[in-house]
């Protein structure tokens, strides 16, 4: 008897505990710079796209969400013809942007793609492709360190960056 | 003729008080839960979420009011109205202030136990009519609570009848002008508390609709209206005995301040609301007791309870003289 008014007691005083809820439209939750939402196709620094349409992140892709075809422009480069991610199948794991081996295809911390339609949903390249490049500020796919020679290390000659350190936690 | 007015506005007020705080409540529980779980509850339509009771009536009126092909028709469609109008009639002999009922009967307390008997019909029948194994179970199991807590019911509230040596309401009211009952009667009090909750099946006692054994109990084949119906019925049924908790051990209308009607009906009010509360908070805090648990609690705890309350307080008054 007296465990139940002391189980009543401490309930009651939970009505002055904090809440922990969050007012949502008003209060926006913290979403980290990692966080998994809204899929996007980034540029290099130089303003060009950096798929190449290596097919890796449909591949990767768990619940067959991407869809994408290669083609090939004058220069002789890779790129997708159409790009396209159906978000109502999506589960936003983030397979794909680890897949990436050009950091292209990226998640960004948005969440608020609520559509009336299913159809508004699938996302074409257009509504992917964004004008900067995402969460990598300086990586360019076709930038080279190039190879060490005799009189210069890795990155050191004209038209050269520095090799990437590989065993670093951030990118 | 501005007599009969009076008697018509008193029963247009009874009958659209409770109801506004029955219906008040849907909105009211969800934010009192919410506040002793640390949480917000429905605060978005309108101010301070007020008008969720409108949505929530909008939403259930345009269900479909569907009848299972299995069910007993015109039993199914009768048990829900039985259960309203079972507590609303009680609501008739209640004295909220002086001169403020329907009908101040001599053998208002009986009255009131007599009606809460026949809402037991409402449950059984919707359970036997629903013709449903579930419905079926949970209505096996209310009848089963409901008679047996209602033992004990009456008998906690004889102290209370001993002691102001009358049936009627407003009497037992008049009668607790220097001193609230809750304080002779304690015990009286707490087992028309816990028969209270046992018999509107609230939580810890709502085994009859247990939604982790038994789907929803007796009216798991209702919906849209219909189980609105149920569902203002176990509201009308808080506030009907939170007003009977007020009457009979808090002292009614008596309160500090000036002896008008108004301040009258608003102690009344505020009692009757605070109890409420306290039925909500208990909700929000106890688990749900077994069955067998139930049937002990009930046989072996409160009846002897009730009949040694009874005796002492018959024993004192008698000895006073």
């Amino acid at each position: 008897m007296l465990s139940l008014l002391r189980t009543i007691w401490s309930v009651f005083l939970h009505a002055f505990a904090r809440r922990a809820t969050v007012q949502y439209p008003e209060q926006r939750p913290y979403l980290a710079p990692r966080w998994r939402g809204r899929i996007v196709l980034t540029r290099s620094p130089d303003g060009r796209e950096r798929c190449v349409a290596c097919y890796l992140c449909a591949v990767a892709c768990p619940v067959d969400c991407i869809a994408l075809q290669r083609a090939v422009d004058a220069e002789g480069r890779h790129y997708p013809a159409f790009f396209r991610i159906n978000f109502s199948r999506c589960i936003f794991c983030g397979f794909c942007e680890e897949a990436c081996p050009t950091c292209a295809i990226q998640l960004t911390p948005d969440f608020e793609m609520a559509e009336y339609h299913r159809e508004g949903l699938v996302y074409e390249k257009e509504d992917l492709l964004i004008s900067g490049p995402g969460k990598y500020h300086a990586y360019d796919y076709y930038h080279v360190a190039g190879i060490a020679a005799a009189d210069k290390d890795k990155g050191e000659a004209e038209g050269e960056r520095p090799p990437v350190d590989t065993r670093g936690l951030l990118p | 003729m501005p007599e009969l007015l009076r008697y018509l506005l008193v029963i247009l007020g009874v009958v659209l008080a409770p109801l506004t705080i029955a219906a008040g409540l849907t909105w009211g529980e969800r934010r009192l839960l919410a506040l002793f779980q640390d949480r917000y509850g429905p605060n978005r339509v309108g101010p301070a979420g007020v008008l969720q009771v409108l949505a929530d009536m909008i939403k259930i009126l345009t269900k479909e009011d569907w009848v299972p092909p299995f069910a007993d028709r015109p039993v199914f469609v009768l048990a829900p109205a039985i259960i309203i109008i079972a507590t609303y009639l009680s609501f008739a002999v209640i004295v909220f202030a002086p001169g403020i009922a329907v009908a101040e009967l001599n053998i208002g307390l009986l009255f009131f136990l007599a009606m809460s008997s026949l809402s037991v019909y409402s449950v059984a029948l919707a359970g036997w009519a629903s013709n449903s194994k579930y419905a079926l179970l949970g209505s096996l199991r209310s009848i089963g609570q409901m008679l047996s807590y209602e033992v004990f019911m009456g008998l906690s509230l004889m102290g209370v009848v001993v002691m102001a040596g009358t049936f009627d309401l407003g009497a037992i009211v008049r009668a607790q002008a220097g001193l609230w009952y809750i304080v002779p009667q304690f015990i009286g009090f707490f087992i028309f508390f816990i028969a209270g909750l046992a018999e509107t099946r609230r939580i810890p006692f709502d085994l009859p609709e247990a939604e982790s054994e038994l789907v929803a109990g007796f009216h798991t084949e209702y919906s849209g209206m219909k189980f609105a119906m149920f569902f203002l019925g176990e509201y009308v049924a808080i506030t009907l005995f939170a007003a009977m908790l007020t009457v009979l051990f808090l002292g009614g209308w008596h309160g500090p301040g000036s002896q008008s009607t108004l301040v009258a009906l608003g102690w009344f009010l505020l009692k009757t609301l605070a109890l409420i509360a306290v039925f909500i908070l208990i909700r929000a805090s106890l688990p749900r007791l077994r069955y067998d648990q139930l049937m002990e609690f009930g046989w072996k705890v409160m009846l002897p309870l009730s009949l040694v309350n009874l005796l002492v307080t018959g024993a004192v008054v008698l000895w006073r003289g």
